[in-house]
């Protein structure tokens, strides 16, 4: 599979065109930088949509060798059935967080260039180019390069706002995201000195379980779990999710912490199929069950909406990385783990950016975000809550939702495969995660009155909803779905959920 | 001993240190001097990786020389940015902690 | 012992101990200084390890631009006077991440030491390939970086213009399009002003003449890029220039000209040689020449302004 196949040329596009117009955009600068992020978002997701269509014809991944150089000594690019997922989730959460986020960045005409508004359109791009080549990359060393270039376009945007607090956490962040990057290509040193080369595909038919391997596998997931914000690395998510821009914190919850997941599911699915995956599994299933349960019984105490939110994130990544002893090894139930751990990527993805659009919209009408005074905000703004208690709903597992077919479909991969133990944290932390939502929308829909300042467009309100919509939509993927999410997936047995 | 394995000996030494100091420095410049130990500790077993390959006309591997070079560069960036984040942080605040206890506190809920 | 491996075995301790007496210095600026000297030790370890390409990179930047960086934000922190920086750590926290270096230390150590022999190489590959698309470069490390990974050459360039950004986004609003301050407060004295009319030109003609031996010796774009930028902020630290306003389409240009460049030649690469990135064979050497001309200007700009800061509005009339 080392040679380019057709449609390869498209994976170098969807990767230089957001990079084409980060440049543009720093150069022109003002009004540019808004224009062109906008019109990218359209072109970005036909080349999506155009690649997925051609991984679906041909069933096979598709793979582009740049310059025409194979690996080892050239850098491929690939695309399976879940990159190509991952690429169409990321342009649809990115144009629906740019298009939000015109009523407070949009550069009005004749005015000069501002601070906030160049850098949250140029580091959306960025972010958006980041992705697609963390998405795309068939090079570990190619994929370091995506991770920095992920870290320096997310920092920026947390505190955009520039108070001390908002700094602070950008500070923390960038320390954690910085350890992890060092740390993941620490492992990928040890990995080129064991087999002199870093393209994927040749790796996993080269490593053995040696302890060069080993230790190389632990610090590359040690530092991707740092960046995925892992229970107990934790720590630096709720302030630096809570405090971005509404539009930003979308996409930082919904797809960055994706990105380093993404990389580690590459590493242990892709990179070291051929090592016994037991321990690994089970230390990273229990890491998993932990986040979820902390994450949630953390979210129920805060009183502020977007910290929740936030919080809940950290739960909610906790459940992603139960795929890892849930989808093990070559068997039938295997497979169902798989399309349940995908699931719940897509499911969090629309569903958290969905609640934390409603939440920035929700704050700028009543000028806090305190759910103690929320009482009879639902009447107020019945769209928005409409749209906190579907995305809720979506992440309480509740059907029909996308978040219910991930636990769904984790539940089954974790009777059948005999680790019934892991039942336990998904069902626990359905019920914690119902009690959160309830606490936001048990006052809202009490009865009150608030103050509103300004009422949100309706606009604004309806990209929210249509997220929060795609998240229950979810659940009604048909089986087609699941097993193009298979193509590609090396060890795959071929046994549909 | 051959100074390929000093060196690497020396790598993961500076690894452990960058590491220790990282952790444990509450000030962020220190931390961010621990993340360079790091950094050049894994630069330093590229390194080694490039001079054990020496093969065909060449002393070294030149791909791990070349990754090294890309990677001084980004760390380099990455100090940057974190230093303009340390000075604009004791500017506004008059402190540099990152302790999360100094900054929590009422607020508005980010609706500015 | 003969002299080299004791030399050798010198200058890891010396390494180790510097980055060991930084890390446990009670005063921060000693620390910063410690670091810089430790730059330095590290540049000649690289020569010992057969990089010097790495040795002058390191030595340029881990060293030299790091260290006008860290010195600065050391004294303007000190003039800040932020002395709160939350508790030191507890004793059991110490034992417990002092156990967890050792350990990782200790395994780093152990399969470093165990990679396997002989070790897997590119260098028969790049070797076999010389004639191929990186054709002309005798330099294998400009190769590597302008041909066969390109992708992260040009993306790394781009990841520089993301924290130029990052850093001007963290001033205040009120100052945004104005320049950053000045590097050094004080109007220079006589001798640093002369030193800086004597080195800086001086220093800029090394700096071309790195990145143009770079095709087939030791150096190259980001080398000569680098010595160049040392040169600028020489220049500025003398006060004989000023850091420009971040609004200027020129400096704007500048920044993006070696990614712009390369993302442009790497598409034509699709009508020119059949591939993205790909160079044709008869044009390869002087294409990578164009393209490196403008990473060096791209380079050369890009780090004194990540040096010199966000926007400050200080020094506008």
């Amino acid at each position: 599979m080392m040679a380019a196949t057709p449609g390869g040329a498209l994976l170098v596009l969807a990767v230089l065109l957001p990079v084409a117009g980060i440049l543009v955009s720093f150069a022109l600068g003002g009004r540019v930088a808004e224009k062109v992020t906008l019109a990218l978002a359209p072109l970005g997701f036909a080349l999506a949509w155009l690649i997925a269509m051609q991984v679906a014809a041909t069933g096979a991944p598709i793979v582009y060798t740049i310059a025409g150089l194979p690996p080892p000594l050239g850098i491929a690019l690939r695309a399976d059935g879940v990159s190509a997922v991952m690429l169409l989730v990321a342009a649809v959460i990115v144009a629906a967080a740019a298009f939000y986020a015109r009523a407070k960045f949009a550069t009005p005409e004749g005015q000069g260039e501002s601070r906030g508004a160049l850098t949250f359109w140029l580091m959306l791009q960025a972010i958006w180019a980041a992705l697609i080549l963390i998405f795309l990359g068939g090079d570990l060393f190619n994929l370091y390069v995506a991770l920095e270039l992920l870290t320096f376009a997310a920092v920026p945007l947390v505190c955009i706002d520039g108070r001390p607090e908002t700094l602070a956490a950008a500070l923390r962040y960038l320390l954690f995201a910085l350890f992890g990057s060092i740390i993941y290509l620490l492992g990928v040193a040890l990995l080129y000195g064991a087999y002199g080369t870093l393209d994927i595909v040749l790796l996993a038919q080269r490593v053995a379980p040696t302890p060069v391997v080993w230790t190389a596998a632990a610090l590359m997931t040690a530092g991707l779990i740092a960046k995925t914000a892992l229970f107990p690395l934790h720590i630096w998510l709720p302030p630096a999710h809570a405090n971005a821009p509404a539009a930003a914190s979308a996409v930082l919850s919904g797809l960055v912490v994706k990105g380093s997941f993404f990389l580690a599911l590459r590493l242990w699915f892709y990179v070291l199929p051929a090592l016994p995956t037991a321990a690994p599994s089970a230390v990273l299933g229990t890491l998993g069950a932990f986040a979820a349960i902390v994450g949630s019984v953390l979210a129920l105490r805060q009183a502020r909406l977007k910290l929740l939110v936030a919080y809940s994130t950290v739960a909610q990544i906790g459940y992603l990385f139960l795929v890892f002893p849930l989808a093990a090894g070559g068997h039938a139930w295997s497979a169902t783990g798989w399309s349940g751990g995908m699931m719940q990527v897509l499911a969090h993805a629309f569903a958290k950016a969905a609640m934390f659009l409603s939440a920035g919209l929700l704050a700028e009408a009543l000028g806090h975000d305190q759910i103690a005074k929320f009482k009879g905000a639902a009447r107020a703004l019945p769209l928005t809550f409409l749209t906190l208690g579907l995305g809720g709903l979506s992440l309480t597992g509740l059907p029909p939702s996308g978040g219910f077919e991930a636990k769904w479909l984790m539940l089954r991969a974790s009777i059948a495969s005999g680790q019934w133990i892991w039942s336990l944290p998904i069902l626990a932390g359905g019920l914690l995660a119902a009690g959160y939502v309830y606490r936001i929308l048990a006052p809202a829909l009490a009865d009150g009155a608030v103050e509103i300042k300004a009422p949100p467009q309706r606009s604004r309100e309806a990209i929210a909803l249509g997220l929060a919509v795609i998240a229950l939509a979810l659940a009604f993927a048909p089986q087609s779905f699941f097993h193009f999410l298979e193509i590609g997936r090396p060890l795959a047995a071929g046994g549909a959920p | 001993m051959s100074p390929s394995i000093l060196a690497g000996l020396v790598g993961a030494a500076l690894v452990g240190l960058g590491l220790y100091g990282l952790i444990l420095h509450p000030h962020p410049l220190r931390k961010l001097l621990a993340f360079n130990f790091i950094g050049s500790g894994v630069f330093l077993v590229f390194g080694i990786v490039a001079r054990r390959g020496a093969a065909a006309r060449f002393a070294f591997d030149p791909v791990p020389q070349a990754m090294v070079i890309t990677g001084i560069v980004v760390a380099f960036a990455a100090s940057a940015l974190a230093v303009a984040l340390i000075l604009r942080l004791a500017a506004a605040s008059g402190k540099v902690t990152l302790d999360p206890e100094a900054w929590s506190g009422p607020d508005d809920g980010g609706a500015k | 012992m003969s002299v080299l491996p004791a030399l050798d075995l010198g200058l890891a301790l010396l390494v180790v101990g510097v980055a060991a007496w930084t890390i446990a210095a009670r005063n921060l600026f000693a620390s910063v200084v410690g670091y810089v000297a430790y730059g330095l030790l590290l540049a000649i370890v690289w020569i010992r390890l057969y990089a010097p390409d790495i040795a002058l990179t390191e030595a340029a930047v881990g060293s030299g631009v790091t260290g006008v960086l860290l010195v600065t934000a050391g004294k303007r922190l000190d003039a800040i006077k932020a002395a709160e920086t939350g508790a030191p750590p507890g004793l059991a926290l110490r034992i417990f991440v002092g156990a967890l270096a050792v350990l990782v230390a200790g395994a780093l150590a152990w399969v470093v030491v165990t990679l396997p022999t002989p070790a897997p190489s590119l260098a028969p590959a790049a070797a076999a390939a010389a004639d191929g698309p990186g054709a002309g470069l005798g330099n294998p490390i400009t190769a590597v970086l302008m041909s066969y990974r390109s992708f992260d050459t040009m993306l790394e360039k781009v990841v520089l213009i993301l924290a130029v950004l990052g850093v001007w986004s963290v001033g205040p609003d009120k100052a945004w399009g104005t320049a950053p301050a000045p590097l050094r407060k004080a109007k220079a004295e006589g001798a640093m002003v002369f030193l800086a009319q004597l080195l800086a030109p001086a220093g800029a003609l090394i700096g071309v003449h790195i990145f143009w031996v770079g095709a087939d010796a030791p150096g190259g774009a980001f080398q000569g890029g680098a010595l160049l930028a040392a040169m600028w902020m020489v220049a500025m630290m003398a006060r004989l220039t000023e850091p420009p306003r971040i609004d200027s389409r020129i400096l704007r240009l500048a920044l993006i000209a070696g990614p712009a460049v390369f993302l442009v030649v790497g598409l034509a690469g699709l009508l020119l040689a059949g591939n993205f990135f790909a160079f044709p064979s008869a044009f390869a050497k002087p294409l990578i020449l164009f393209i490196e001309a403008f990473m060096v200007l791209s380079i050369a700009v890009a780090l004194p302004m990540l040096v010199a800061g966000p926007p400050d509005g200080s020094s506008e009339p």
